[in-house]
């Protein structure tokens, strides 16, 4: 009875998350460009995709991008959240504060403060300043999932391991960090979600020789997104899919890998 | 975990250094800023074949966040596409380059009419590449009346099944034309007027949109929408859909023409190579595929004829080719300086209610 | 352990440079007046200040307050049951279950939502299956309730992630012991699942509520333009109307009173995490 009530409840949820993805996918298959009108099927976007010069780059950038971000925003993350939860008072306050400002501020304000003091400090627009702006609103978030695992840490195991004779950097990484690790997952996850996802900042940022899909598919709105767009999405969609069954079927200790 | 973190850390670094040494080089990039999807793409190939110039090639969202780039420096483009509006405000601002038009000669194509317009009025930095109209798309099925003026978009029979342009100045300017005056009009009284009977119309408006009119209008979401006739011709050449219930009316109080022109802006690097690539855009032979692809009216005399030829139904669509009286009728918006935040503030009021 | 903290002081500079830095910025911006590319021409002036105290700007705010506060709420109580059902479940499809949850959010956002716009729109998906069905239809799209919508699907994710790796790691002894004591599954929630899982609810309510009040495409597109939210006046100070004060000290404004709403909430967490103690110390 239960288990039926948590598997309906969990159904539900997955067809809420999965429902524009579903449509997204079927539109890719739309002889159509427009979205008020199936004109039946067709593979023509996908083989499209390739032909597109500006689509093939702007992917390199987006994938490289979000996993430079998301591995540098990881690290510095993780250490910044141990750093931050050992701090007391004023000072802490005054970091967590200073740290949710960019999750709060609106991105417009984020990527056009961010072009100025690049501007003025005259660095160049480009590959650079993208990943630095990523990296920026990416560790708040590594931040935010990192600290509620130290909060449960017991603060007794690391002392204890450094009363044994354990260098304090022994008892990070063989005592704190295998505690924390569940959090820097979900700080990764969430870091590489938000540097794919990132148009505003990265326009603002980026200079005439990078680009990512987010801004070449916004750029595409005022003449209707192509549906290779969607198709492009749907196969990165089953790429990862079907990366995260192969990673679950190879490794009988698949919940180590992710938790 | 780790060995597979640091390989993937490495080839991501390798790739990395590969692309950016190959941007280096002595060779010309002519760097092209323009709207998303609004070129045939296999022209730049043709291009580069021809002179050995290679292009690398951006695009943008909408003028503001072109202007707001090119205004704060740091990157340069050689060739961008602004819309009459903002070619003017950047001509105030002091952003472009004069053309050179010795190294044009394909501009003798250019229609005489679409030559000294008022966002350039001795055409001296711009040089147009496609124009059309504002006008009210609507699905035939769903409105029966005749859909040739501004005040239908007023016609409470259509209550919320009305689409707004979310833009200040398409919106703003076609209350302007219903009431009779100038879509640029700088008179207190006018505005007043054109907002009280939007503020009016909110009660009728399903939504306030942008791009998206096209297609919630194409899936039946509404009956009539202000928007592009560009919009329209998107549906209109699409073979594989049938949108045949889909029209476009142009009021006849006169509407907007709008324009999107090409210019070289301040700090373009290679000028003489910009102007051959708008030169080559001015190729009849060019702006005839770039038309057909793009589906508009090219202000290119020969590739028009062409396309009149090729098409001669869509010639008869005021959508793709609007009556002499109207577009004598019909205003094209200039930059309006300091009335620009008043329009702005007046267009918010309407917004939030 | 305290040599510890030095560990943030890199980070501490690099906000400094990053964050705080173009902050000043802003707030410079906010309190003058003049050309924003010609820093030595700029003029005090408090006139934006004074401007977002007109009614119509405080409007906007409270109803970008409203809805974020209630997308917060609905991805609290829809996130809730999900982490915890997927920190029980299997450890072996726990990782799956994790990653599906956060994949749908590395498609295009844009196109996630023009999606939406098919499924809730008057003729959308969602309407002609209720068509098929025999229902009458909805009225959804556009409006509120489509914004609010969009709203909790895309920070969903961010709610339940924080609360699951808290909820991961409580110790099942707590649970049984519990249960051996005779307290009813009610009451173990209440008294000890839900105060050990303050960290992580605090830490997602952080992730949702926070980027939640200055969103602004979702209100556009699915609300069609209504209810602008102050995500929408900032950007269009930013870009249409290229005033940049305004811009400015709509989202100095903006800033301080999230701050403030976040002290009120580091005081609740406070009390958890007193409230925590207490309980290990049983």
């Amino acid at each position: 009875m239960k288990k039926t009530a948590v598997r309906i409840y969990m159904g539900l949820i997955f067809l809420f998350l999965y429902a524009p993805i579903i449509v997204l996918i079927v539109f890719s298959f739309n002889k159509t460009k427009s979205r008020g009108q199936w004109a039946g099927f067709t593979l023509d976007w996908y083989a499209e995709l390739f032909k597109d010069r500006l689509i093939t780059e702007a992917l390199y950038y987006t994938v490289i991008i979000a996993i430079l971000a998301t591995l540098i925003s990881t690290i510095v993350g993780t250490i910044s959240a141990i750093g931050i939860h050992y701090m007391k008072g004023f000072s802490k306050n005054l970091l967590l504060n200073v740290n949710n400002i960019p999750v709060l501020n609106p991105d417009i304000v984020t990527g056009v403060a961010l072009m100025t003091l690049f501007l003025s400090a005259g660095l160049r627009l480009g590959f650079v300043t993208m990943l630095i702006a990523h990296v920026l609103f990416c560790i708040p978030y590594v931040i935010l999932a990192v600290l509620p695992k130290l909060r449960q840490l017991n603060k007794h195991t690391a002392e204890a391991a450094m009363d044994l004779g354990a260098t304090p950097s022994y008892a990070l990484r063989k005592v704190i960090l295998p505690e924390i690790r569940p959090g820097i997952i979900s700080g990764a996850l969430m870091a590489f979600t938000m540097s794919i996802d990132d148009f505003v900042i990265s326009f603002f940022t980026t200079g005439n020789e990078v680009s990512n899909l987010s801004i070449l598919i916004y750029s595409m709105a005022k003449r209707g997104v192509k549906p290779t767009i969607n198709a492009l999405s749907t196969l990165m969609f089953v790429t990862v899919v079907i990366l995260l069954l192969i990673i679950n079927k190879r490794s009988e200790k698949g919940e180590e890998l992710l938790l | 975990m780790k060995r597979i973190l640091v390989s993937v850390f490495t080839v991501v670094v390798l790739l990395t250094m590969a692309l950016t040494m190959s941007g280096c080089g002595n060779k010309v990039v002519l760097n092209v800023f323009n709207w998303g999807e609004y070129m045939d793409k296999s022209l730049l190939d043709q291009f580069e074949e021809q002179t050995g110039i290679t292009i690398n090639y951006k695009t943008y969202d909408t003028n503001e966040t072109m202007l707001a780039k090119l205004e704060a420096g740091g990157s340069s483009y050689d060739v961008v596409f602004p819309s009459d509006y903002a070619v003017s405000e950047m001509i105030r601002k002091d952003m472009l380059l004069p053309l050179d038009f010795e190294n044009i000669p394909n501009f003798k194509y250019v229609d005489d009419r679409f030559k000294n317009l008022e966002y350039d009025p001795e055409n001296k930095y711009s040089v147009p590449y496609f124009w059309g109209t504002i006008g009210i798309l609507y699905n035939e099925d769903m409105v029966d009346d005749p859909v040739d003026n501004w005040d239908i978009l007023w016609n409470p029979k259509y209550a919320g099944r009305i689409l707004m342009k979310k833009d200040v100045r398409d919106a703003m300017g076609a209350s302007l034309k219903r009431l009779g005056y100038s879509m640029n009009s700088t008179n207190d009284e006018e505005l007043r007027q054109a907002q009280e009977a939007l503020i009016e119309q909110r009660k009728l408006v399903a939504g306030y949109y942008g791009d998206e009119i096209k297609d919630l209008i194409a899936n039946g979401d509404a009956a009539m929408g202000l928007t592009y006739s560009g919009d329209f011709m998107e549906l209109y050449w699409d073979e594989d859909a049938d949108f045949s219930h889909i029209s476009f009316g142009v009021p006849r109080e006169g509407t907007n023409l709008w324009f999107d022109t090409v210019v070289i802006p301040k700090g373009c690097k290679y000028k003489k190579e910009a102007e051959m690539f708008i030169n080559f855009l001015l190729d009849p032979d060019v702006a005839y595929q770039n038309a057909m692809t793009i589906g508009y009216p090219s202000p290119n005399t020969v590739a028009l004829d062409r396309m009149r030829q090729e098409e001669p139904e869509a010639f008869e669509l005021e959508a793709f080719w609007p009556d002499d009286e109207i577009i004598e009728r019909s205003d094209v918006y200039v930059d309006l300086g300091e009335y620009k935040s008043i329009y702005n503030q007046l267009w918010t009021e309407v917004l939030v209610d | 352990m305290k040599r510890m903290k030095i560990l943030a002081y890199p980070y501490s500079v690099w906000m400094a440079i990053f964050i705080v830095v173009p902050i000043l910025l802003v707030l410079l911006y906010s309190l003058t007046e003049g050309d924003i590319r010609n820093l030595a021409e700029l003029r005090f002036s408090t006139q934006s200040y004074e401007r977002v105290l007109e009614p119509i700007y405080l409007k906007v705010i409270v109803n970008s307050f409203i809805l974020a506060t209630l997308s917060t709420l609905f991805c609290l109580l829809l996130g809730y049951p999900v982490a915890m059902i997927v920190a029980r479940s299997n450890p072996k499809v726990r990782g799956m279950l994790l990653m599906f949850l956060i994949v749908p959010m590395w498609m295009n956002f844009l196109l996630r939502t023009y999606a939406w716009m098919s499924i809730l729109s008057p003729n959308g998906f969602l309407n002609r299956l209720m068509d098929l069905l025999g229902l009458p239809r909805l009225e959804i799209m556009p409006g509120k309730t489509a914004v609010l919508l969009g709203m909790i699907y895309n920070f969903l994710p961010f709610m339940i992630l924080p609360i699951y790796t808290v909820l991961s790691k409580i110790d099942k002894q707590f649970l049984e012991a519990a249960n051996d004591l005779g307290a009813n599954n009610m009451r173990t929630f209440f008294k000890i699942i839900l105060p050990l899982s303050i960290p992580g609810v605090v830490s997602g309510i952080t992730m949702v509520f926070l980027p939640a009040v200055s969103t602004f495409v979702i209100s556009g597109l699915l609300g069609g333009g209504k209810t602008p939210l102050i995500g929408d006046l900032i950007e269009h100070q930013f870009m249409w109307e290229g005033n940049w004060h305004f811009g400015s000290s709509l989202s100095i404004i903006l800033m301080v009173m999230i701050l403030i709403s976040m002290a009120i909430m580091s005081r609740i967490d406070r009390n958890g995490q007193q409230e925590k103690n207490g309980q290990s110390k049983v």
